[in-house]
């Protein structure tokens, strides 16, 4: 996977040229709808192995960056993507691609819903499919909780639970959980990890 | 159905708010997406936030489009669109600004510090969102059974997901839910 010739990480790799605006609305557009339970797996299908936009290495740190920020990954990586080859307008292009298209059948399918939510059969089938959607959800918390768990740092585990309950149990609103827990968990995190280098 | 100004400006500031507390990802800020939408605005009913969440993961593109269908659900194609676009404007121009200015800094220890930092508490919210939309989806013995199924199959194997939503919902239409 890794065999192209090494990059230095901070510009696009050389193999073709870099995408234009509507090949990058269209590029994002197909994966997002291609993209049913996630859309990650699919956009480095698209940018690393079909159009080699980016080397895998570099496909992997611009979604780690993208994973500790803020919002939803998946669209920070498009815009991240779009920027890195067209500037804002590339960010705008493949923003809109990812989005629009998938927002539109959304927004078709809410109008069904409106319609025709309350129907028994309906009722029944969203019911059934809502139980399975969330052992979908589950699953995909475990394979997250999974490396947490192998590290067996005290305080980072210390953390997920208390942030768990203080949302989960005791549903406090977001906002106020975050001002006490991000500024503890730094300090926490840079205490450790300069005490370990010092 | 024409919103009014007020409604869609409360849409909008929720949302915007979210997106920059979302840390992780969107699945992330579902426990303060049902406080608002269920709790404290009463958008809706628990069983309504269960069915949005179900549509979301039905269709494609992003999880994050349940905002879309919960705009919708408060002030029609207008709140859909509004709602959308404060969740992922905020989050997209601090991500743009953060990898321009990563891009042109010496790689410092901030950023690992942060992102270790910021795992557990993304996680943490993860796992409360779990818990949230199994208390509102799971209330009969085998609606819990058919969500701890569907966890180990989709944990286990490679299957593709929309065959576990598909086997879901033929056994909510059975009427077995």
């Amino acid at each position: 996977m890794l065999m192209e010739s090494p990059s230095d990480g901070s510009a696009a790799p050389d193999h073709l040229e870099p995408p234009g605006l509507i090949e990058l609305f269209l590029a994002f557009a197909k994966m997002s709808l291609a993209g049913f339970g996630g859309v990650l797996v699919f956009a480095r299908r698209a940018i690393v192995e079909e159009h080699r936009w980016m080397t895998a290495e570099e496909f992997n740190e611009a979604f780690a960056l993208c994973h500790f920020l803020p919002g939803p990954n998946i669209v920070n990586l498009s815009v991240v993507f779009g920027s890195r080859f067209r500037g804002i307008p590339g960010s705008i292009a493949a923003f809109l691609g990812l989005l629009g298209p998938p927002a539109a059948i959304v927004t078709a399918l809410a109008a069904i819903y409106a319609h025709y939510g309350q129907i028994d059969a309906m009722q029944r089938t969203l019911a059934g499919i809502t139980c399975a959607a969330v052992g979908l959800f589950l699953a995909v918390i475990a394979k997250m909780l999974l490396p947490l768990l192998k590290q067996r740092d005290p305080v980072a585990l210390l953390l997920l639970v208390a942030v768990f309950a203080a949302v989960g149990l005791l549903r406090l609103p977001l906002p106020v959980v975050l001002l006490v827990s991000i500024p503890i968990s730094i300090a926490l995190t840079a205490w450790v990890r300069l005490r370990r280098t010092a | 159905m024409i919103a009014p100004v007020g409604t869609l400006v409360t849409i909008a500031w929720t949302f915007a708010l979210m997106s920059l507390l979302a840390i992780g990802g969107a699945n992330s800020a579902i426990p303060e997406m049902h406080r608002i939408a269920v709790d404290v605005r009463q958008w809706m009913t628990d069983a309504q936030f269960a069915d949005m969440f179900a549509i979301s993961q039905l269709s494609p593109g992003p999880n994050v489009l349940i905002v879309t269908l919960i705009g919708y659900h408060v002030a029609g194609i207008a709140g859909g669109l509004v709602a959308t676009a404060a969740m992922c404007g905020p989050s997209a121009v601090v991500a743009y600004i953060v990898s321009r200015t990563l891009q042109r800094s010496a790689q410092s220890k901030w950023p690992a510090i942060l992102q270790a930092a910021l795992v557990p508490l993304s996680i943490g919210l993860m796992c409360a969102s779990g818990l949230i939309l199994a208390q509102t989806a799971d209330r009969t013995l085998i609606a819990a059974a058919i969500t701890l199924a569907a966890a180990i199959v989709a944990f286990a194997t490679k299957l593709n997901p929309l065959w576990l939503l598909a086997a879901g919902g033929v056994l909510g239409f059975a009427g077995l839910v």
